[in-house]
This record gives C-alpha cells, sequence and structure tokens, in this order.
C-alpha cells in the first residue's frame, strides 16, 4: 500500500516521522522490538523513540546496557529466532563495537545457513555532520556498509520517505542499515500519512526535474543540492535524483537520468576516495557511456577525518561548492 | 596496600557527610598546602563547570559534559600520581587533566570545537576518547610500553559506570592483568549512564568486584570523598610501581559519586530521574565535606575562602576570555595532520578547496 493524496495526514519533521513509523510498526506486528541505549524511559537521544516505552512496556523497549556489539549481536539472536529487532546505535559513529556483529554476521546468517536461518533486522543509527556536536558524531561512513555483500542500507530525506523507508525496512526480511540524516532531524516538517505505509526500498526518487545535468545524492545532502539547483535555475536545468536506497542501488533510475542528462555529479558528505560517488559513476560508465559529455564530478567531503565543529561548515557540501561543481560539468 | 585487599563491596571512606574524620580512619598524610590545593582544584571544577554550561546556553560554545558532584574523585586521584604519571581522561575529567597542568582555556578550546585544545603538548595525558571505554585498551598498552622499556611510571585510565559494559572494558582489564601492566582503572561510577541507571548496566553486586576476574584487586571507594579518593589511588599507585612480590601491578578503583547535573547540555535529566535523589545525593557534596573538615583543622577560614572564590573566579574569567580571544582555526587545518607526508590526492583536495574560498570568500560558504 503507498500514500496517494486523500489520506489523512499529519505535519512531523523526520525525527518524528521516525517515531511514528517506529510506533506504526510496532503497533501492528508484536514481533517488532526496539532496543538500544537510552530509547527507553529516556525516549531516545534525539526522541526518537520517545512515548514508546509507556507505549509497548520494557519487554518491547529495551534499554541495554551501553554495548554496541552486545545490541547488535543479541538482536541478530532474536531476529534469528523470529523477532523483528530494532536496535538503536546512538550514533554512527559508536557502531563500529558492532561492525563484526553486522558484516560478519547479519549480513551473512542467510547464506551461511543456505536460508534456514535470516535477519530481519533494523540497525537505526543517526549520521551525518553540521549540528555542532563532539568528535565521533558527525561522520558520513554509508560506504562501509554498502560495501558489505548481504546488507541494505537506507537513507530518507523526508519525513514522509523516512516513515515509509522504515516500516519497509521493517518489514524486509533482511537485515537493513537504516540512516538517519540528523542534521534534517528537525530542519523542516512534511506532511505524512498517518496510517501505516511502506516506501519500497530500492527506488530512487527525482526531487526536481531537470534537462542539462542529472545530480544524484541522499540525505542531508537531498536539501543542499535541490537549494543549489534551484538557485542555478534559469542558467541550469538541473535534475535532482535522491537515490534513497544506498544498496541495492537504483541503477536503472540513476541510467535513465543520465540518458536523458548526458551530465551527472554525485553530493555525499563522505569523503571522496572509496566513497559511494565512485560507484554511482562506475555504474554510469558501465551502463551508459556513450550518453556521456562530461567528466562526472564528485562533490563530496575531504579525504580528512571529519573536524572538529568549528571548522565542520568548511567540510559539508554547501551551495556554492555544489554550484560550483554543477557548473564545470555543464560548461565542459 | 591492606586499603586496596578487602572485599569489594566494603567501601573505603574516611569523611563523614559532615566532614568528621569517621571512628577508626585514618587522614592520608597530606600536608596543610596539598590539602589546600585540593580544595581550590575542587572549587575551581565547580565554578569552571557552572561557567562552561551557561556557555552554552549562551550560544558560545558547543555540548559541554559537566562534572559537578565528581570534583573529589577527579582532584583526589590526580593528587595521588607523581608528575611524570599518566592520565588517560574520558571526556569529563576536566579537574583532573588540570592537575597535569592542562589550562582551562585549553578545555574550552576543545569545546569550542578547536582541535588544538586537545593536543595537551609536553603533558602526559592522553586526548580525550569519546567512544565509550576505547581508551582503556590504549592504557594499558601504554603502562605495557612503559613498562618494557623500564620505566617505573603508573597510568591511570578514567571512564564511567557505561563503559563497564563494552568488551574494550573486558579486554583492557584482561590484558593489563596477563602482562601485568602498571595500570590503575578508575571507574567514576556516577550511578547513570545518561538515562540508564548503574543497576541496569550489570547485574554484578558492584563495579570492583569485576577485578577478581582478571586476577588484580578491585576496592569499591567514596568517590564523593577526596581524603579516601587520595588514599585508595596512592596504595594503587604505590602498588603498581613497587609491587610486593608476586603482588599484581594493576587496580580497579570503582569510585562510588553522583552527576549531579545533565549528563551533557544536550541532555535533560528530568526525563529519566526524580528530583529527590539528586538531593540525597548533594548532601555528599565532595566540596562542602572536604571544606568543613579543613575548617575543623584550622586549615581553612572564611578569609581564606574568600580569597580562594575570587582567585577561582578570575582564573575562569581570563580563561574564558583566552579562549575566546584565540584565533580560530585556520580552515586549512582541515588537511593537516592526517598523515605525516601529505598525499598528493588530500594536498589537490585542500588547493581545490582554498580555489573555492577564494572565489565565493568565507561568509558565502559559511552562511
Ligand atoms: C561506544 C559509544 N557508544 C555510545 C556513546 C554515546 N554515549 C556518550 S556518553 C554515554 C554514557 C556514558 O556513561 P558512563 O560510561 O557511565 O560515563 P558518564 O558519562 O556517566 O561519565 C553514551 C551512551 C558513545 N560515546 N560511545
Ligand atoms: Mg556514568
Amino acid at each position: 500500500m503507498s500514500a496517494n493524496d486523500t489520506t489523512e495526514t499529519d505535519d512531523l519533521t523526520l525525527v518524528q516521522a521516525v517515531r511514528d513509523g517506529l510506533y506504526g510498526e510496532m503497533d501492528r506486528d508484536d514481533e517488532v522490538i526496539v532496543m538500544g541505549e537510552d530509547v527507553g524511559k529516556n525516549g531516545g537521544v534525539f526522541r526518537a523513540t520517545e512515548g514508546l516505552y509507556e507505549e509497548f512496556g520494557n519487554d518491547r523497549v529495551i534499554d541495554t546496557p551501553l554495548a554496541e556489539s552486545g545490541i547488535v549481536g543479541t538482536a541478530i539472536g532474536m531476529a534469528a529466532y523470529g523477532l523483528k529487532p530494532v536496535p538503536e546505535i546512538q550514533f554512527m559513529g559508536f557502531i563500529y563495537p558492532a561492525f563484526d556483529q553486522i558484516v560478519s554476521h547479519a549480513a551473512r546468517i542467510r547464506t551461511r545457513s543456505r536460508g534456514r536461518f535470516t535477519c530481519p533486522m533494523v540497525v537505526r543509527a543517526p549520521y551525518g555532520g553540521g549540528i555542532r556536536a563532539p568528535e565521533h558524531h558527525s561522520e558520513s561512513k554509508e560506504a562501509f556498509f554498502v560495501h558489505e555483500p548481504g546488507l541494505k542500507v537506507v537513507v530518507p530525506s523526508t519525513p514522509r520517505d523516512a516513515k515509509g523507508l522504515l516500516a519497509a525496512s521493517i518489514r524486509d526480511p533482511d537485515p537493513v542499515v537504516f540512516l538517519e540524516p540528523k542534521l534534517i532531524y528537525r530542519a523542516f516538517r512534511g506532511d505524512v500519512p498517518t496510517e501505516p505505509y511502506t516506501t519500497p526500498l530500492g527506488e530512487a526518487a527525482v526531487r526536481r526535474e531537470g534537462s542539462d545535468v542529472s545530480v544524484f545524492t541522499w540525505g542531508a545532502m537531498a536539501q543542499q543540492t535541490v537549494e543549489a539547483a534551484d538557485q542555478l535555475a534559469g542558467e541550469i536545468d538541473v535534475e535532482v535524483v535522491d537515490l534513497r536506497t544506498l544498496s541495492p542501488l537504483d541503477t536503472d533510475a540513476i541510467v535513465e537520468s543520465f540518458k536523458k542528462t548526458g551530465r551527472a555529479a554525485v553530493v555525499h558528505e563522505a569523503p571522496k576516495t572509496g566513497g559511494l560517488a565512485g560507484e554511482i559513476t562506475a555504474t554510469i560508465q558501465e551502463e551508459a557511456l556513450l550518453y556521456q559529455e562530461a567528466p562526472i564530478k564528485r562533490i563530496t567531503g575531504f579525504d580528512t577525518p571529519f573536524p572538529l565543529y568549528a571548522l565542520e561548515d568548511y567540510y559539508l557540501p554547501e551551495p556554492a561548492r555544489i554550484k560550483d561543481g554543477i557548473r564545470e560539468v555543464v560548461e565542459f | 596496600m591492606s586499603t586496596l585487599q578487602r572485599d569489594p563491596d566494603t567501601r573505603v571512606e574516611i569523611l563523614d557527610e559532615d566532614g568528621r574524620v569517621r571512628d577508626g580512619a585514618t587522614v592520608p598524610d597530606l600536608d596543610e598546602a596539598q590539602l589546600v590545593e585540593m580544595y581550590r582544584e575542587m572549587r575551581l571544577g565547580r565554578h569552571f563547570d557552572q561557567r562552561a554550561v551557561s556557555l552554552q546556553r549562551q550560544g558560545r560554545m558547543g555540548t559541554f559534559p559537566p562534572m559537578s558532584g565528581q570534583e573529589g574523585a577527579q582532584v583526589g586521584s590526580a593528587h595521588a600520581l607523581r608528575n611524570d604519571d599518566w592520565i588517560i581522561p574520558s571526556y569529563r575529567e576536566h579537574a583532573a587533566v588540570y592537575g597535569k597542568d592542562v589550562g582551562l582555556a585549553e578545555t574550552l578550546q576543545y569545546w569550542m570545537g578547536d582541535e588544538r585544545g586537545n593536543q595537551m603538548d609536553g603533558k602526559p595525558v592522553f586526548p580525550a576518547a569519546v567512544p565509550i571505554a576505547t581508551q582503556i585498551p590504549h592504557a594499558t598498552g601504554l603502562a605495557w610500553a612503559s613498562k618494557l622499556k623500564d620505566e617505573d611510571r603508573v597510568f591511570l585510565c578514567y571512564f564511567g559506570d557505561g563503559a563497564t559494559s563494552e568488551g574494550d572494558f573486558h579486554e583492557g582489564l584482561n590484558f593489563a592483568g596477563v602482562f601485568d601492566t602498571p595500570s590503575i582503572f578508575f571507574c567514576n561510577n556516577n550511578q547513570w549512564a545518561i538515562s540508564v541507571p548503574r543497576e541496569r548496566q550489570t547485574a554484578s553486586q558492584t563495579i570492583a568486584q569485576k577485578a577478581t576476574a582478571y586476577g588484580f584487586d578491585g576496592v569499591q571507594v567514596d568517590g564523593m570523598d577526596p581524603l579516601a579518593v587520595y588514599k585508595v589511588t596512592r596504595d594503587a599507585v604505590e602498588k603498581a610501581r613497587n609491587p610486593d612480590g608476586d603482588a599484581p601491578r594493576p587496580t580497579l578503583i570503582e569510585a562510588v559519586q553522583y552527576r549531579f547535573g545533565a549528563h551533557t547540555t544536550a541532555d535533560d535529566p528530568s526525563v529519566y530521574r526524580d528530583d529527590e535523589e539528586v538531593e540525597q545525593w548533594k548532601d555528599r557534596d565532595p566540596i562542602d565535606r572536604l571544606e568543613k573538615y579543613l575548617r575543623a583543622e584550622g586549615i581553612l577560614d572564611d578569609e581564606r575562602i574568600e580569597t580562594i572564590t575570587d582567585e577561582i573566579e578570575d582564573e575562569v574569567a581570563e580563561a574564558i576570555e583566552a579562549a575566546e580571544s584565540t584565533e580560530r582555526p585556520d580552515p586549512a587545518g582541515i588537511f593537516q595532520h592526517v598523515f605525516d607526508q601529505q598525499p598528493a590526492r588530500i594536498a589537490n583536495q585542500q588547493a581545490a578547496f582554498e580555489r573555492l574560498r577564494d572565489r565565493h570568500g568565507d561568509e558565502e560558504l559559511l552562511e
């Protein structure tokens, strides 16, 4: 079921939509449980689980000890035993104690057991920069997880998608790393259907149609990119494609847009080297080389550790940098 | 040494809640100047904390983790170290690292989002560790390396009650036991890991008892009694430096205390704990207790306290002034210290970044 215009809606921020999505899935399916650090009584440090503890009790909304490997490792066991755990990692920068569990087990248990055991688990984590936070609170390391076969990686950029993609991730029979761009947790509101619905995984969304150049992006950068595109209107007609699911990538949407424009840029916060822009570029070269009219531009974070916040605004791509990159592609 | 060899649930205590020496307790051998300095540093820490929180409220600083209530544990333990012994902090030990000559201005600079505040050049202090418990194996490694170099330094690592749930806590302490490193693992058990209470963190009765599994001493101390903290840390330092026969060098100290304020300025503790609980712990305020003791001993009086109050207010005001008037970090700093030699790819990115700044100017880029 997908949302249509006649459905009842609420005006929610992205983080409220995440909470609404969790609520809806927990309400319709007793097997869905939320676990993690401070997700219970505190309602999550970003309030993404607010009220769930009061509604569903401490057997389904579980404050765990401070141990990410423990959180994800036990969630894998629970998932293999028929529950649908949704562990929260407080910030993406603290997911690494669980990295072994995610890549060595969540991603492989289906393959390893020839389908006997599966891992219907969604690991949620806020990610990305721009909130004046301490060290390790600002990175974007989605590429680590995209690189791991057997994991899906999903990033919403609007409240409506946040709820629909989260529901689809929870109902998906395989493990999903669900990354929430915290810079835009409360940056704007949007209409979100009140009833549960799913937004399909693996489908990109065109946020702005254009004919001169395709810009592929996701998460908090989607907003920056649309802003840059709007500023270029009249000069350059920019198409903005929000990938939404980073694994599996929507190759068809990428190629279709590129065939139309023949020019492309990719915008992401993550460092350039080994970042997803390289994968998207290579995919275009494989699928649509003969349509290509200019080198594909990567507008990304630098190959440096994310700086403390006094300098973070220099690190993050913003409209000026994005516009320059787009112009370079178009003027080639 | 006997202070350390006791049941992990018999807490070492010296001062009672009113600052009187408890029956049978012995006050550690500290001279007047040291006692007054400990008191001054605790007062300084408290005042610094209050000012830092208000700087954050005024938008002059980012997220800050306050430490009010925890000064006794920090100052008492740091004072038990020799000048060249090391501190491996987490992120809340503003008063402990001050004892290693890390200026308040540096601490502010770090929390104002400037890496240079984390450099602490030449001081035996490791940079703040934000990912919980990750500094514990480093502390073991530092101590191990020092032992392999035949030095006689001691390495004191701070972490919280929540940190004891992480794998790194186990691995760091296990290595310390196996390789008999000159280590002190100092757990600031402030009862809460953000909203998660100590009982929810571990089913162990105490944190100190976990040391038994690693084969060395674990001791619980009243972490809001700076004299008791000093005493157990002092004994642990002695043992790490000059172990008695086959006695293992490492010690786990559980300093039982309370965080009076929020976890950080981004946290609202009223959601998860009662004011009543906070008030009960405030009756054990480490500063009040030491002050009462020092007054009773005739070491402090109103006049000296007033002088100290004036001095610390000036010192904190000067530190804020210094931190805020430090020139902002050069954006080129993003590209520095990534490697010893800058690879060409990073150099190219830096050059492109400088061209971008030239084209647009910082104002447009940062708007
Ligand atoms: C590996 C990791 N997970 C989660 C966090 C987020 N976080 C920051 S502080 C904190 C609680 C720490 O509690 P405790 O160890 O008791 O230290 P305290 O802050 O109370 O001093 C959490 C969960 C983190 N910094 N690192
Ligand atoms: Mg704690």
